[in-house]
Protein backbone atom coordinates (compact mmCIF):
# COMPACT_ATOMS: atom_id res chain seq x y z
CA UNK A 1 0.00 0.00 0.00
CA UNK A 2 1.32 3.40 -0.94
CA UNK A 3 1.09 6.02 1.77
CA UNK A 4 0.15 8.89 -0.49
CA UNK A 5 0.73 11.50 2.18
CA UNK A 6 4.38 10.52 2.12
CA UNK A 7 4.87 10.77 -1.60
CA UNK A 8 2.93 13.91 -2.40
CA UNK A 9 4.62 17.26 -2.70
CA UNK A 10 4.99 18.77 0.77
CA UNK A 11 4.06 22.27 -0.34
CA UNK A 12 0.86 21.03 -1.94
CA UNK A 13 -0.06 18.98 1.12
CA UNK A 14 0.38 22.05 3.29
CA UNK A 15 -1.94 24.12 1.11
CA UNK A 16 -5.30 24.59 2.76
CA UNK A 17 -8.35 23.96 0.66
CA UNK A 18 -10.44 27.07 0.32
CA UNK A 19 -12.20 27.85 3.58
CA UNK A 20 -15.46 28.69 1.95
CA UNK A 21 -16.26 25.35 0.40
CA UNK A 22 -18.24 24.21 3.42
CA UNK A 23 -20.60 27.19 3.23
CA UNK A 24 -21.43 26.42 -0.33
CA UNK A 25 -21.88 22.77 0.51
CA UNK A 26 -24.41 23.68 3.21
CA UNK A 27 -26.06 26.24 0.95
CA UNK A 28 -26.47 23.64 -1.79
CA UNK A 29 -28.66 21.52 0.49
CA UNK A 30 -31.04 24.35 1.36
CA UNK A 31 -34.15 25.52 -0.41
CA UNK A 32 -34.75 29.19 -0.99
CA UNK A 33 -31.15 30.16 -0.46
CA UNK A 34 -30.33 33.70 -1.45
CA UNK A 35 -26.67 33.77 -2.32
CA UNK A 36 -24.44 36.79 -2.51
CA UNK A 37 -21.52 34.45 -2.76
CA UNK A 38 -20.75 34.05 -6.42
CA UNK A 39 -17.77 35.87 -7.90
CA UNK A 40 -18.80 35.82 -11.53
CA UNK A 41 -21.02 38.07 -13.63
CA UNK A 42 -24.69 37.18 -13.99
CA UNK A 43 -24.76 38.68 -17.48
CA UNK A 44 -24.51 36.38 -20.45
CA UNK A 45 -21.53 36.78 -22.75
CA UNK A 46 -22.73 39.28 -25.39
CA UNK A 47 -24.51 37.33 -28.15
CA UNK A 48 -22.28 38.73 -30.88
CA UNK A 49 -19.27 37.27 -29.09
CA UNK A 50 -20.90 33.86 -28.85
CA UNK A 51 -21.76 34.11 -32.54
CA UNK A 52 -18.16 34.87 -33.40
CA UNK A 53 -17.14 31.69 -31.58
CA UNK A 54 -19.79 29.63 -33.39
CA UNK A 55 -18.70 31.07 -36.70
CA UNK A 56 -15.06 30.18 -36.00
CA UNK A 57 -16.16 26.59 -35.33
CA UNK A 58 -18.18 26.53 -38.55
CA UNK A 59 -15.11 27.66 -40.43
CA UNK A 60 -13.14 24.82 -38.87
CA UNK A 61 -10.87 26.93 -36.69
CA UNK A 62 -10.24 24.10 -34.29
CA UNK A 63 -6.46 23.72 -34.27
CA UNK A 64 -3.81 25.02 -31.91
CA UNK A 65 -2.90 28.65 -32.33
CA UNK A 66 0.66 29.89 -31.89
CA UNK A 67 1.89 29.66 -28.31
CA UNK A 68 1.48 33.38 -27.77
CA UNK A 69 -2.06 33.41 -29.13
CA UNK A 70 -3.67 34.50 -32.41
CA UNK A 71 -1.94 37.41 -34.13
CA UNK A 72 -5.22 39.28 -34.51
CA UNK A 73 -6.06 38.86 -30.86
CA UNK A 74 -2.67 40.11 -29.71
CA UNK A 75 -3.03 43.12 -32.01
CA UNK A 76 -6.46 43.82 -30.52
CA UNK A 77 -5.07 43.47 -27.01
CA UNK A 78 -2.37 46.00 -27.89
CA UNK A 79 -5.07 48.35 -29.24
CA UNK A 80 -7.12 47.83 -26.10
CA UNK A 81 -4.21 48.58 -23.78
CA UNK A 82 -3.51 51.74 -25.76
CA UNK A 83 -7.15 52.80 -25.82
CA UNK A 84 -7.99 52.07 -22.20
CA UNK A 85 -4.68 52.53 -20.36
CA UNK A 86 -2.54 54.55 -22.78
CA UNK A 87 0.07 51.79 -22.66
CA UNK A 88 2.07 50.60 -25.65
CA UNK A 89 2.88 46.91 -25.99
CA UNK A 90 4.26 45.17 -29.03
CA UNK A 91 1.92 42.32 -30.02
CA UNK A 92 4.95 40.42 -31.33
CA UNK A 93 6.84 39.89 -28.10
CA UNK A 94 5.23 41.77 -25.22
CA UNK A 95 1.79 40.18 -25.08
CA UNK A 96 0.84 36.62 -24.17
CA UNK A 97 -2.66 35.16 -24.37
CA UNK A 98 -3.34 32.86 -21.42
CA UNK A 99 -5.95 30.54 -19.97
CA UNK A 100 -7.70 33.18 -17.89
CA UNK A 101 -5.96 35.78 -15.83
CA UNK A 102 -5.16 32.94 -13.41
CA UNK A 103 -2.66 31.28 -15.71
CA UNK A 104 -1.02 34.63 -16.38
CA UNK A 105 -0.54 35.18 -12.64
CA UNK A 106 0.82 31.67 -12.18
CA UNK A 107 3.26 31.91 -15.09
CA UNK A 108 4.38 35.42 -14.12
CA UNK A 109 5.14 34.38 -10.54
CA UNK A 110 6.93 31.24 -11.68
CA UNK A 111 8.99 33.16 -14.19
CA UNK A 112 10.21 35.60 -11.54
CA UNK A 113 10.47 33.70 -8.28
CA UNK A 114 13.41 31.49 -7.28
CA UNK A 115 13.38 29.51 -4.04
CA UNK A 116 13.73 31.85 -1.08
CA UNK A 117 12.55 34.98 -2.91
CA UNK A 118 9.93 37.06 -1.18
CA UNK A 119 6.70 38.14 -2.81
CA UNK A 120 4.74 40.94 -1.19
CA UNK A 121 1.01 40.27 -1.24
CA UNK A 122 -1.56 42.79 0.00
CA UNK A 123 -4.52 41.08 1.67
CA UNK A 124 -7.49 40.67 1.87
CA UNK A 125 -7.24 39.70 -1.76
CA UNK A 126 -7.93 36.94 -4.23
CA UNK A 127 -6.78 33.62 -2.87
CA UNK A 128 -4.33 32.41 -5.49
CA UNK A 129 -1.22 34.55 -4.97
CA UNK A 130 -0.05 32.91 -1.78
CA UNK A 131 -0.25 29.24 -2.84
CA UNK A 132 1.26 29.96 -6.26
CA UNK A 133 4.16 31.78 -4.63
CA UNK A 134 4.76 28.84 -2.31
CA UNK A 135 4.63 26.36 -5.18
CA UNK A 136 7.38 28.37 -6.85
CA UNK A 137 9.44 28.09 -3.66
CA UNK A 138 8.87 31.73 -2.81
CA UNK A 139 7.97 33.22 0.54
CA UNK A 140 4.74 35.21 0.70
CA UNK A 141 5.04 38.43 2.71
CA UNK A 142 1.59 39.60 3.63
CA UNK A 143 0.57 43.22 4.00
CA UNK A 144 -2.84 43.76 5.57
CA UNK A 145 -4.64 46.65 3.92
CA UNK A 146 -6.95 48.55 6.26
CA UNK A 147 -10.52 49.75 6.01
CA UNK A 148 -9.46 53.19 7.24
CA UNK A 149 -7.10 53.42 4.24
CA UNK A 150 -9.97 52.33 1.95
CA UNK A 151 -8.08 49.05 1.60
CA UNK A 152 -5.31 50.70 -0.37
CA UNK A 153 -1.71 49.65 -0.18
CA UNK A 154 0.15 52.51 1.51
CA UNK A 155 3.68 53.67 1.00
CA UNK A 156 4.53 53.04 4.66
CA UNK A 157 3.23 49.48 4.57
CA UNK A 158 5.22 48.72 1.45
CA UNK A 159 8.41 50.27 2.83
CA UNK A 160 8.27 48.14 5.94
CA UNK A 161 7.68 44.94 3.97
CA UNK A 162 10.59 45.28 1.56
CA UNK A 163 13.75 43.32 2.32
CA UNK A 164 16.83 42.37 0.35
CA UNK A 165 15.00 39.24 -0.72
CA UNK A 166 11.95 40.97 -2.15
CA UNK A 167 11.49 39.83 -5.71
CA UNK A 168 8.00 40.97 -6.56
CA UNK A 169 4.97 42.91 -5.42
CA UNK A 170 1.45 41.82 -6.28
CA UNK A 171 -0.97 44.67 -6.94
CA UNK A 172 -4.46 43.14 -6.78
CA UNK A 173 -6.50 46.22 -7.68
CA UNK A 174 -9.42 46.73 -8.19
CA UNK A 175 -9.55 44.33 -5.30
CA UNK A 176 -11.61 41.21 -4.75
CA UNK A 177 -13.01 41.20 -2.01
CA UNK A 178 -12.54 44.71 -0.63
CA UNK A 179 -13.54 46.76 -3.65
CA UNK A 180 -10.49 48.92 -3.02
CA UNK A 181 -8.72 50.65 -5.90
CA UNK A 182 -5.42 52.46 -6.25
CA UNK A 183 -5.68 55.99 -7.59
CA UNK A 184 -2.99 57.83 -9.49
CA UNK A 185 -1.46 59.48 -6.41
CA UNK A 186 -1.44 56.17 -4.53
CA UNK A 187 0.40 54.48 -7.38
CA UNK A 188 2.87 57.34 -7.66
CA UNK A 189 3.83 56.73 -4.05
CA UNK A 190 4.32 53.06 -4.74
CA UNK A 191 6.48 53.90 -7.74
CA UNK A 192 8.57 56.21 -5.58
CA UNK A 193 9.22 53.41 -3.08
CA UNK A 194 10.18 50.95 -5.81
CA UNK A 195 12.31 53.38 -7.73
CA UNK A 196 15.94 52.29 -7.81
CA UNK A 197 15.10 48.71 -6.81
CA UNK A 198 14.80 45.62 -9.02
CA UNK A 199 11.45 44.71 -7.53
CA UNK A 200 8.96 43.61 -10.15
CA UNK A 201 5.22 44.27 -9.99
CA UNK A 202 2.56 41.80 -11.03
CA UNK A 203 -0.57 43.87 -11.45
CA UNK A 204 -3.77 41.81 -11.50
CA UNK A 205 -6.23 44.10 -13.27
CA UNK A 206 -8.95 41.60 -14.06
CA UNK A 207 -11.57 44.01 -12.60
CA UNK A 208 -10.17 47.09 -14.36
CA UNK A 209 -13.37 47.71 -16.33
CA UNK A 210 -15.34 47.71 -13.11
CA UNK A 211 -13.99 50.92 -11.65
CA UNK A 212 -16.64 53.36 -10.55
CA UNK A 213 -14.93 56.67 -9.93
CA UNK A 214 -14.99 59.32 -12.60
CA UNK A 215 -11.47 58.88 -13.90
CA UNK A 216 -11.75 55.12 -14.19
CA UNK A 217 -9.00 52.58 -13.88
CA UNK A 218 -5.37 53.69 -13.75
CA UNK A 219 -2.92 50.97 -14.81
CA UNK A 220 0.16 50.87 -12.57
CA UNK A 221 2.36 50.42 -15.65
CA UNK A 222 1.24 53.85 -16.87
CA UNK A 223 2.82 55.56 -13.83
CA UNK A 224 6.29 57.06 -14.25
CA UNK A 225 8.97 54.52 -13.48
CA UNK A 226 6.62 51.53 -13.44
CA UNK A 227 6.47 50.36 -17.05
CA UNK A 228 9.78 48.52 -16.99
CA UNK A 229 8.97 46.67 -13.76
CA UNK A 230 5.34 45.76 -14.33
CA UNK A 231 3.64 42.68 -15.72
CA UNK A 232 0.04 43.65 -16.35
CA UNK A 233 -2.49 40.82 -16.12
CA UNK A 234 -6.01 41.17 -17.41
CA UNK A 235 -8.65 39.06 -19.08
CA UNK A 236 -12.13 38.69 -20.45
CA UNK A 237 -13.95 36.99 -17.57
CA UNK A 238 -15.25 39.98 -15.66
CA UNK A 239 -15.26 42.80 -18.21
CA UNK A 240 -16.94 40.84 -21.01
CA UNK A 241 -18.77 38.28 -18.86
CA UNK A 242 -16.69 35.47 -20.31
CA UNK A 243 -15.70 33.46 -17.24
CA UNK A 244 -16.25 30.04 -18.76
CA UNK A 245 -14.19 30.83 -21.86
CA UNK A 246 -11.03 30.89 -19.74
CA UNK A 247 -9.17 33.63 -21.50
CA UNK A 248 -6.78 36.24 -20.20
CA UNK A 249 -3.51 37.90 -21.07
CA UNK A 250 -0.29 39.28 -19.71
CA UNK A 251 1.72 42.24 -21.00
CA UNK A 252 5.20 43.27 -19.99
CA UNK A 253 8.81 43.86 -21.01
CA UNK A 254 9.82 41.47 -23.77
CA UNK A 255 12.75 40.01 -21.82
CA UNK A 256 10.30 38.93 -19.12
CA UNK A 257 7.50 37.88 -21.46
CA UNK A 258 9.89 35.63 -23.35
CA UNK A 259 10.38 33.57 -20.18
CA UNK A 260 6.71 33.69 -19.17
CA UNK A 261 5.89 32.40 -22.63
CA UNK A 262 8.24 29.45 -22.16
CA UNK A 263 6.29 28.32 -19.09
CA UNK A 264 3.02 28.78 -20.96
CA UNK A 265 4.38 26.87 -23.92
CA UNK A 266 5.35 23.84 -21.85
CA UNK A 267 2.40 23.83 -19.45
CA UNK A 268 -0.46 24.91 -21.68
CA UNK A 269 0.63 25.07 -25.35
CA UNK A 270 -1.93 27.71 -26.22
CA UNK A 271 -5.15 29.20 -24.90
CA UNK A 272 -8.42 27.71 -26.25
CA UNK A 273 -8.74 28.58 -29.93
CA UNK A 274 -12.51 29.12 -29.98
CA UNK A 275 -12.24 31.50 -27.05
CA UNK A 276 -9.51 33.44 -28.81
CA UNK A 277 -11.72 34.07 -31.82
CA UNK A 278 -14.55 35.16 -29.54
CA UNK A 279 -12.25 37.48 -27.59
CA UNK A 280 -10.93 39.07 -30.78
CA UNK A 281 -14.50 39.98 -31.68
CA UNK A 282 -15.19 41.22 -28.15
CA UNK A 283 -12.25 43.62 -28.22
CA UNK A 284 -13.23 44.94 -31.64
CA UNK A 285 -16.93 45.45 -31.10
CA UNK A 286 -18.04 45.29 -27.50
CA UNK A 287 -16.91 48.44 -25.71
CA UNK A 288 -20.57 49.48 -25.46
CA UNK A 289 -21.57 46.19 -23.83
CA UNK A 290 -18.82 46.63 -21.27
CA UNK A 291 -20.06 50.13 -20.56
CA UNK A 292 -23.66 49.10 -20.14
CA UNK A 293 -22.76 46.25 -17.78
CA UNK A 294 -20.64 48.68 -15.78
CA UNK A 295 -23.63 51.03 -15.44
CA UNK A 296 -25.78 48.19 -14.21
CA UNK A 297 -23.16 47.09 -11.67
CA UNK A 298 -22.86 50.68 -10.55
CA UNK A 299 -26.58 50.91 -9.75
CA UNK A 300 -26.43 47.67 -7.81
CA UNK A 301 -23.29 48.85 -6.05
CA UNK A 302 -25.03 51.96 -4.78
CA UNK A 303 -28.02 49.91 -3.67
CA UNK A 304 -26.06 47.30 -1.73
CA UNK A 305 -23.67 49.80 -0.11
CA UNK A 306 -26.51 51.96 1.14
CA UNK A 307 -28.41 48.84 2.15
CA UNK A 308 -25.63 47.61 4.43
CA UNK A 309 -25.08 51.03 5.97
CA UNK A 310 -28.82 51.44 6.60
CA UNK A 311 -28.92 48.08 8.36
CA UNK A 312 -26.05 49.18 10.58
CA UNK A 313 -23.25 47.20 8.95
CA UNK A 314 -20.75 49.89 8.15
CA UNK A 315 -19.67 49.57 4.53
CA UNK A 316 -17.13 51.77 2.79
CA UNK A 317 -17.92 52.67 -0.77
CA UNK A 318 -16.30 49.96 -2.91
CA UNK A 319 -14.90 51.76 -5.94
CA UNK A 320 -13.94 48.66 -7.91
CA UNK A 321 -14.80 45.03 -8.69
CA UNK A 322 -18.31 43.78 -7.88
CA UNK A 323 -18.22 43.17 -4.17
CA UNK A 324 -19.28 45.04 -1.06
CA UNK A 325 -17.14 44.36 1.99
CA UNK A 326 -19.13 45.49 5.03
CA UNK A 327 -17.81 45.35 8.57
CA UNK A 328 -19.77 43.03 10.85
CA UNK A 329 -17.86 44.01 13.98
CA UNK A 330 -20.92 45.77 15.44
CA UNK A 331 -22.60 42.36 15.80
CA UNK A 332 -19.89 41.07 18.11
CA UNK A 333 -19.63 37.92 16.01
CA UNK A 334 -16.62 36.61 14.17
CA UNK A 335 -16.90 36.65 10.39
CA UNK A 336 -17.27 32.89 10.23
CA UNK A 337 -19.89 32.81 13.00
CA UNK A 338 -21.81 35.58 11.24
CA UNK A 339 -21.81 33.76 7.92
CA UNK A 340 -22.72 30.42 9.41
CA UNK A 341 -25.62 31.80 11.45
CA UNK A 342 -26.87 33.96 8.62
CA UNK A 343 -26.88 30.96 6.32
CA UNK A 344 -28.54 28.62 8.80
CA UNK A 345 -31.13 31.07 10.10
CA UNK A 346 -32.00 33.22 7.11
CA UNK A 347 -30.57 31.24 4.21
CA UNK A 348 -28.37 34.02 2.91
CA UNK A 349 -24.87 33.11 1.75
CA UNK A 350 -22.04 35.62 2.05
CA UNK A 351 -18.34 34.86 2.33
CA UNK A 352 -16.35 35.41 5.55
CA UNK A 353 -13.59 38.00 5.12
CA UNK A 354 -10.79 35.79 6.50
CA UNK A 355 -11.18 33.52 3.47
CA UNK A 356 -9.17 36.25 1.73
CA UNK A 357 -6.50 36.61 4.38
CA UNK A 358 -6.40 37.15 8.14
CA UNK A 359 -6.93 40.87 7.72
CA UNK A 360 -10.44 40.10 6.52
CA UNK A 361 -11.61 39.23 10.03
CA UNK A 362 -14.55 41.39 11.00
CA UNK A 363 -15.75 41.69 7.42
CA UNK A 364 -17.82 39.67 4.97
CA UNK A 365 -17.84 39.72 1.20
CA UNK A 366 -21.15 40.22 -0.57
CA UNK A 367 -21.13 39.98 -4.34
CA UNK A 368 -23.55 42.13 -6.28
CA UNK A 369 -23.52 40.04 -9.44
CA UNK A 370 -27.23 39.58 -8.91
CA UNK A 371 -30.45 41.29 -9.94
CA UNK A 372 -31.52 44.22 -7.78
CA UNK A 373 -34.56 42.25 -6.63
CA UNK A 374 -32.27 39.47 -5.45
CA UNK A 375 -29.99 41.95 -3.67
CA UNK A 376 -32.93 43.66 -1.95
CA UNK A 377 -34.32 40.35 -0.74
CA UNK A 378 -30.91 39.41 0.68
CA UNK A 379 -30.58 42.77 2.43
CA UNK A 380 -34.05 42.37 3.83
CA UNK A 381 -33.14 39.02 5.36
CA UNK A 382 -29.83 40.32 6.69
CA UNK A 383 -31.71 43.16 8.36
CA UNK A 384 -34.00 40.70 10.12
CA UNK A 385 -30.95 38.69 11.15
CA UNK A 386 -29.26 41.77 12.63
CA UNK A 387 -32.41 42.76 14.52
CA UNK A 388 -32.75 39.28 15.97
CA UNK A 389 -29.18 39.27 17.28
CA UNK A 390 -29.15 42.78 18.67
CA UNK B 1 -31.04 60.46 -15.36
CA UNK B 2 -34.21 60.30 -17.48
CA UNK B 3 -33.07 57.49 -19.80
CA UNK B 4 -31.67 55.44 -16.97
CA UNK B 5 -34.81 55.91 -14.89
CA UNK B 6 -37.02 54.78 -17.78
CA UNK B 7 -34.82 51.75 -18.31
CA UNK B 8 -35.12 50.76 -14.65
CA UNK B 9 -38.89 51.26 -14.61
CA UNK B 10 -39.33 49.33 -17.83
CA UNK B 11 -37.52 46.42 -16.20
CA UNK B 12 -39.57 46.59 -13.03
CA UNK B 13 -42.19 49.24 -12.40
CA UNK B 14 -42.58 48.27 -8.75
CA UNK B 15 -39.16 49.51 -7.70
CA UNK B 16 -39.54 51.96 -4.84
CA UNK B 17 -38.64 55.61 -5.25
CA UNK B 18 -36.11 55.11 -2.49
CA UNK B 19 -34.30 52.28 -4.31
CA UNK B 20 -34.43 54.14 -7.61
CA UNK B 21 -32.89 57.17 -5.94
CA UNK B 22 -30.09 55.06 -4.45
CA UNK B 23 -29.38 53.28 -7.71
CA UNK B 24 -29.19 56.50 -9.69
CA UNK B 25 -27.35 58.47 -7.02
CA UNK B 26 -30.03 61.19 -6.71
CA UNK B 27 -32.59 62.12 -4.03
CA UNK B 28 -36.00 60.56 -3.61
CA UNK B 29 -37.64 63.91 -4.30
CA UNK B 30 -35.85 64.20 -7.62
CA UNK B 31 -37.13 60.74 -8.56
CA UNK B 32 -40.69 61.63 -7.61
CA UNK B 33 -40.55 64.85 -9.62
CA UNK B 34 -39.05 63.16 -12.67
CA UNK B 35 -41.62 60.35 -12.66
CA UNK B 36 -44.44 62.84 -12.27
CA UNK B 37 -43.15 64.85 -15.21
CA UNK B 38 -42.71 61.74 -17.37
CA UNK B 39 -46.26 60.67 -16.55
CA UNK B 40 -47.60 64.11 -17.33
CA UNK B 41 -45.85 64.18 -20.69
CA UNK B 42 -47.27 60.75 -21.48
CA UNK B 43 -43.80 59.25 -21.82
CA UNK B 44 -44.72 56.88 -19.04
CA UNK B 45 -48.09 55.76 -20.42
CA UNK B 46 -48.99 53.22 -17.75
CA UNK B 47 -47.87 50.47 -15.38
CA UNK B 48 -48.80 46.83 -15.82
CA UNK B 49 -47.83 43.49 -14.35
CA UNK B 50 -46.47 40.87 -16.73
CA UNK B 51 -48.82 37.97 -16.17
CA UNK B 52 -48.33 34.49 -17.47
CA UNK B 53 -52.00 33.89 -18.23
CA UNK B 54 -51.26 30.41 -19.52
CA UNK B 55 -50.88 29.36 -15.90
CA UNK B 56 -54.38 30.50 -15.01
CA UNK B 57 -57.59 28.53 -15.52
CA UNK B 58 -59.83 29.91 -18.24
CA UNK B 59 -57.02 31.97 -19.65
CA UNK B 60 -57.70 34.15 -22.65
CA UNK B 61 -56.99 33.29 -26.27
CA UNK B 62 -54.89 35.75 -28.25
CA UNK B 63 -54.45 36.26 -31.94
CA UNK B 64 -52.39 38.48 -34.11
CA UNK B 65 -54.51 39.90 -36.90
CA UNK B 66 -52.86 41.36 -39.97
CA UNK B 67 -55.01 44.00 -41.62
CA UNK B 68 -54.65 45.43 -45.07
CA UNK B 69 -56.25 48.84 -45.15
CA UNK B 70 -56.92 51.60 -47.66
CA UNK B 71 -55.74 54.77 -45.94
CA UNK B 72 -58.06 57.77 -45.98
CA UNK B 73 -57.06 60.91 -47.81
CA UNK B 74 -55.64 63.42 -45.37
CA UNK B 75 -56.03 61.10 -42.38
CA UNK B 76 -53.75 58.22 -43.43
CA UNK B 77 -54.07 55.20 -41.16
CA UNK B 78 -54.84 57.11 -38.01
CA UNK B 79 -58.55 57.33 -38.59
CA UNK B 80 -59.06 53.58 -38.71
CA UNK B 81 -56.42 52.91 -36.04
CA UNK B 82 -58.24 55.21 -33.67
CA UNK B 83 -61.48 53.29 -34.21
CA UNK B 84 -59.77 49.95 -33.63
CA UNK B 85 -58.03 50.90 -30.38
CA UNK B 86 -61.40 51.57 -28.78
CA UNK B 87 -62.43 47.90 -28.72
CA UNK B 88 -61.76 46.28 -25.35
CA UNK B 89 -60.87 43.06 -27.20
CA UNK B 90 -57.87 44.79 -28.77
CA UNK B 91 -54.65 44.63 -26.81
CA UNK B 92 -52.34 46.51 -29.14
CA UNK B 93 -52.32 48.11 -32.59
CA UNK B 94 -49.23 48.82 -34.66
CA UNK B 95 -48.76 50.37 -38.10
CA UNK B 96 -46.39 48.08 -39.98
CA UNK B 97 -43.97 48.31 -42.83
CA UNK B 98 -43.97 45.47 -45.37
CA UNK B 99 -46.72 43.15 -46.56
CA UNK B 100 -49.65 44.53 -44.59
CA UNK B 101 -50.66 47.68 -42.76
CA UNK B 102 -52.00 47.20 -39.25
CA UNK B 103 -51.00 44.56 -36.74
CA UNK B 104 -53.79 44.09 -34.23
CA UNK B 105 -53.45 41.85 -31.20
CA UNK B 106 -56.88 40.60 -30.19
CA UNK B 107 -57.87 38.63 -27.12
CA UNK B 108 -61.04 36.72 -26.29
CA UNK B 109 -62.40 33.97 -24.06
CA UNK B 110 -62.42 31.35 -26.81
CA UNK B 111 -61.17 30.83 -30.32
CA UNK B 112 -64.73 31.43 -31.54
CA UNK B 113 -64.92 34.72 -29.66
CA UNK B 114 -61.85 36.01 -31.41
CA UNK B 115 -62.93 34.67 -34.79
CA UNK B 116 -66.33 36.29 -34.40
CA UNK B 117 -64.78 39.61 -33.46
CA UNK B 118 -62.46 39.58 -36.44
CA UNK B 119 -65.20 38.58 -38.85
CA UNK B 120 -67.92 40.87 -37.60
CA UNK B 121 -66.02 43.93 -36.41
CA UNK B 122 -62.61 44.21 -38.08
CA UNK B 123 -63.27 42.61 -41.46
CA UNK B 124 -66.40 44.63 -42.00
CA UNK B 125 -64.79 48.04 -41.61
CA UNK B 126 -65.06 49.77 -44.94
CA UNK B 127 -61.39 50.56 -45.43
CA UNK B 128 -60.21 47.07 -44.44
CA UNK B 129 -59.50 45.03 -47.55
CA UNK B 130 -58.28 41.81 -45.95
CA UNK B 131 -57.55 40.13 -42.60
CA UNK B 132 -55.22 37.28 -41.73
CA UNK B 133 -55.53 35.82 -38.25
CA UNK B 134 -52.78 33.94 -36.42
CA UNK B 135 -53.64 32.39 -33.05
CA UNK B 136 -51.03 32.40 -30.29
CA UNK B 137 -50.35 28.84 -29.17
CA UNK B 138 -47.91 29.32 -26.34
CA UNK B 139 -46.09 32.22 -24.71
CA UNK B 140 -42.40 31.83 -23.97
CA UNK B 141 -41.41 35.42 -23.39
CA UNK B 142 -43.62 38.41 -22.69
CA UNK B 143 -42.49 42.03 -22.38
CA UNK B 144 -38.84 41.09 -21.88
CA UNK B 145 -39.81 38.52 -19.29
CA UNK B 146 -38.76 34.91 -19.71
CA UNK B 147 -41.81 32.77 -18.92
CA UNK B 148 -39.96 29.49 -18.66
CA UNK B 149 -40.26 28.54 -15.01
CA UNK B 150 -36.86 26.87 -14.78
CA UNK B 151 -35.00 30.13 -14.82
CA UNK B 152 -32.31 28.95 -12.43
CA UNK B 153 -28.99 30.57 -11.69
CA UNK B 154 -26.68 28.24 -13.58
CA UNK B 155 -23.50 29.61 -12.04
CA UNK B 156 -21.40 27.07 -10.28
CA UNK B 157 -20.60 27.92 -6.71
CA UNK B 158 -16.98 28.31 -7.54
CA UNK B 159 -14.95 30.06 -4.93
CA UNK B 160 -13.32 33.10 -6.44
Amino acid sequence: MIDYSKILNKTVLDMKPSGIRKFFDIAATMDEVISLGVGEPDFQTPWEVRKAAISSLERGKTKYTSNRGLDDLRIEIANYMKRRCNLTYNPEDEILVTVGGSEAIDAAIRALVSPGDEVIIPQPSYVCYEPITRLAGGIPVIIETKAEDDFKLTKQQLLSAITKKTKALILPFPCNPTGGIMEKEDLEEISEVLSGTDIMVISDEIYSELTFNEIGHIAPASIDGMYERTITVNGFSKSFSMTGWRLGFACGPKEIMKEVTKIHQFAIMCAPTTSQYAATWALRHCDEDVKSMRSEYNRRRRLITKGFNDIGLSCREPLGAFYAFPSIQSTGMSSEEFCEKLLNEYHVAVVPGPAFGKGGEGFVRASYCYSTEHILEALNRIEQFIKKHK
Amino acid sequence: MKDELLKLLSENARRSDKDLATMLGVTEDEIKAEIKSLEKQGIIAGYKAVINWDMMDGSLVSAIVELKVIPKAGLGFEDIAERIVNYSQVESVYLMSGGYDLNVVVKGKTLQDVARFVASELATMESVTSTTTHFVMCRYKELDTNLFSSNKDGRGLLFI
